[in-house]
């Protein structure tokens, strides 16, 4: 369980909060949907989760991270590394920068571990096979599409094995396949217990695989609940948030007046 | 090998240690021709400065080769020039060698196995690795640019013209970056203290390891030799 408790975060040198009296929590087997219009605090909140707000980037917080119950507040970084994955939008910046090959940058996370070396391949071998990304292996990370880039990204996260997850965007650049590959090693990952924090836009995904939904507006926590409930809320377009597409197709087709048996229709098509 | 140059003098010592230390390694390594470029781009326009200079201007030289108007070539100039140029050669190759035939990944991976600091590896390593990319930024910002219209091409003044406005975007951009890539690195146990597991480490034979202390205990002995006199007969 990755918890904050009133969490009210402010960068340095801003004027306002980005996050303000924020409690929320990423549950173990749960992958939480976090979305939002741009400039809402999503990744605010990611970074406070993760806790690299604000032992690296500094600002000011009140209130408690919790991390299995447990107040993070005097734990340094590298405590936490391990426990906490973060995941970032743009996958060029978040290369070692020194990996020749996308194997070494799988096996970068768990070599700064300084796990024994037979884990660290195990490990690395594994979180490849995850996201399918076994022909990119020898290749220079530097080399790659940034959607290449983001699954190797995501690889060396994996490997982390991290008991909790938080991701921004972790599909931005993503092609559908490479989407669903995430999607599915997401889910493969909570099975296991771990919980799982995303920030997303693309609510079609979100309504594949969370579990939960926390919708982020002006450095809010403005609505909060099952996944289903919550993209089906009609308040969601108001907080520039899509409703995934069949919900959108159902709505529609109750506007333009179809009768009940098409409605049932269309949606057993879209669902497919 | 550069310290062998510096602290030998005379024609034939630099000479050797050029066949010797750098010449024989580029031919087993065949690097000779990839060498002999990088040297010579190295070294050109110094090695033809200090040719002129102290062809044409030694001072005290008394055999004149050619005189036009005040300047004299003299041959103890050229003895000189030659002198100087075997120790360069002997410098810039031993240098362009080594980075030639060492490639950065390993040569960190070495350092860190004996023990430098990963930080420290990692600047290197780092820095050496971000010049393709700080490249490929910029030309992706030129193109960007020149699709909005600026115009790049044409004489000498306007191509320096259409360097300003990439300046900003590059380095602007590289720092903005270092944000997130620390965020990245410190989220992967890149500042965890204690030791890192290494993966693998470069193939190290016992010749090479040989070759080392050979040119590690080469130098006092010269330095030795040298002050006790015994390589004046090398001229």
């Amino acid at each position: 369980m990755l918890a904050l408790e009133s969490v009210t975060y402010r960068y340095a040198g801003a004027t306002r909060p980005s996050l303000r009296d924020v409690s929320v929590a990423f549950g173990d087997g749960e992958v939480v949907g976090v979305t939002g219009r741009s400039e809402a605090g999503k990744t605010t909140l990611c970074l406070v989760a993760c806790g690299i707000a604000p032992r690296t980037v500094g600002g000011t917080l009140t209130g408690r991270v919790l991390l299995d119950g447990e107040d993070t507040a005097p734990l340094p970084m590298h405590a936490l590394v391990g426990r906490v994955g973060m995941g970032f939008s743009r996958p060029a910046t978040q290369l070692s920068g020194v990996a020749g090959t996308v194997y070494e940058e799988v096996a970068f996370g768990p070599m700064n571990l300084g796990l024994p070396r037979a884990e660290v391949i195990e490990r690395t071998e594994s979180a490849i096979a995850a996201l399918r990304i076994e022909p990119l292996a020898a290749r220079d990370p530097r080399r790659l599409s940034g959607g290449q880039q983001q699954l190797v990204s995501m690889a060396g996260l994996l490997a982390l094995r991290p008991a909790h997850l938080v991701l921004d965007e972790p599909t931005a650049q993503l092609d559908p396949a490479g989407t669903r590959l995430v999607g599915a090693a997401l889910g493969r990952l909570a099975e296991r217990g771990a919980s799982i924090a995303v920030t997303e836009q693309k609510t079609d995904l979100l309504a594949a695989i969370a579990t939960r939904i926390v919708v982020v507006d002006e450095a809010r926590v403005v609505l909060e609940g099952p996944a289903a409930d919550v993209l089906a809320d009609p308040a969601l377009e108001g907080f520039g948030v899509a409703a995934p597409a069949p919900i959108r197709l159902e709505r529609a087709a109750a506007a333009a007046d179809l009768p009940a048996g098409a409605i049932a229709r269309l949606r057993e098509a879209a669902a497919k | 090998m550069t310290a062998a140059a510096l602290l030998t003098g005379g024609l034939l010592a630099p000479a050797l240690v050029t066949v010797v230390g750098v010449l024989a390694p580029a031919v087993v390594a065949r690097n000779v021709w990839r060498l002999a470029r990088t040297a010579l781009l190295l070294t050109l326009p110094l090695a033809v400065s200090i040719l002129l200079v102290n062809v044409l201007f030694f001072p005290g030289g008394q055999e004149v080769i050619f005189a036009v108007g005040p300047v004299r070539a003299t041959v103890e100039g050229l003895r000189f020039a030659i002198e100087t140029l075997l120790r360069l050669a002997a410098i810039s190759g031993a240098i362009s060698l080594f980075y030639l035939t060492t490639p950065p990944g390993e040569l960190a991976v070495d350092l860190e196995r004996r023990g430098v600091s990963p930080r420290l590896t990692f600047i290197v390593h780092a820095a050496v690795q971000t010049v393709p990319a700080m490249v490929e930024r910029a030309a992706a910002i030129t193109a960007a640019q020149r699709a909005r219209g600026l115009d790049t091409e044409g004489s000498p003044w306007k191509r320096l013209r259409g360097l300003l406005p990439l300046a900003g975007p590059v380095l602007l951009g590289s720092i903005a970056d270092v944000e997130e890539r620390t965020m990245a690195l410190e989220a992967r146990g890149f500042t965890r203290p204690g030791r890192r597991t290494l993966l693998w480490h470069p193939a190290d034979s016992g010749g090479q390891a040989a070759a080392r202390w050979l040119m590690l205990a080469v130098v006092p002995a010269l330095v030795v030799a040298r002050a006790f006199g015994l390589l004046d007969w090398m001229g």
